[in-house]
């Protein structure tokens, strides 16, 4: 399955859904693209749903994370959403888990930012 | 099914699909579960963007030679690009310090993780040589 991306508004929050593979060549750049782009558009809260994401590799894992060091470099909140086994897994192997503010409750989620 | 292929394969993305793929109908051949064919997969990727982008810098004039060994017991395969090779053990650890927040440098660290054995070499040419092995039985 290809990766698709796409965003919604709830309240001041912008969650980003993501689908299928998050790997090098297709979804890890469009990953990446679209939460520099909605960062620059005045987008500080961001919510990253990846409960449709079957498939990551560590390109995918790197865009997460440098998504991460931007928003939060300059000021704003960049959260996840629904993690599969799969992510769980990997972020625990490459010990990004505590890095990320995770969340498996999408209203919850939207409360938690400030 | 036991036996060994050796594949020629460009030095672009798609290869690293098509090894991949091929790789993991080569783990179901050998009986190995969903996740655990989904683990070698990842890490015959993540080994194989090693050769065409780091190995072979994507240079079209560049091959990257695969190779399966399906055995009885296990799965062998070895990739190797046509770059200057690599030290195992110079390579950052992704999950210490600094690195822990950089983009890039974990996909070593998924290899080691998701196979049984990983070794790496310099082949006679001079490019890296890295071999996965996977175990139909594992502990």
């Amino acid at each position: 399955m290809s990766a698709t991306i796409t965003t919604r508004q709830v309240g001041d929050v912008t969650v980003v859904d993501a689908a299928g593979k998050i790997t090098l060549g297709e979804g890890a750049a469009m990953l990446r693209d679209e939460v520099k782009n909605l960062f620059s558009a005045g987008n500080r809260k961001i919510l990253i749903n990846l409960g449709e994401v079957n498939y990551i590799d560590s390109s995918g894992i790197g865009e997460l994370v440098s998504s991460f060091t931007t928003v939060t470099g300059q000021g704003g909140q960049l959260k996840l959403l629904n993690l599969t086994k799969r992510v769980h897994d990997l972020l625990q192997i490459t010990k990004l888990y505590t890095v990320f503010e995770v969340h498996d409750d999408e209203a919850k989620a939207v409360r938690s930012f400030s | 099914m036991p036996g060994t292929t050796d594949t020629f394969l460009e030095s672009n993305l798609d290869s690293v699909d098509k090894a991949e793929a091929l790789c993991v109908d080569e783990a179901k051949l050998l009986g190995l579960d969903e996740d655990a064919c989904m683990d070698l997969g990842l890490a015959v990727r993540e080994a194989m963007v090693n050769a065409v982008a780091h190995g072979n810098q994507y240079d079209a004039s560049k091959q990257v030679r695969l190779v399966l060994d399906a055995r009885p017991d296990s799965l062998r395969i070895t990739i190797v690009d046509q770059g200057q090779g690599f030290d195992l053990n110079r390579v950052p650890d992704p999950t210490q310090g600094d690195n822990l927040m950089r983009g890039s440098g974990r996909g070593l660290l998924l290899i080691q993780t998701f196979v049984d054995e990983f070794t790496v070499k310099k082949s006679a040419a001079g490019g890296a040589e890295v071999t996965l092995v996977k175990y139909s039985i594992s502990d």
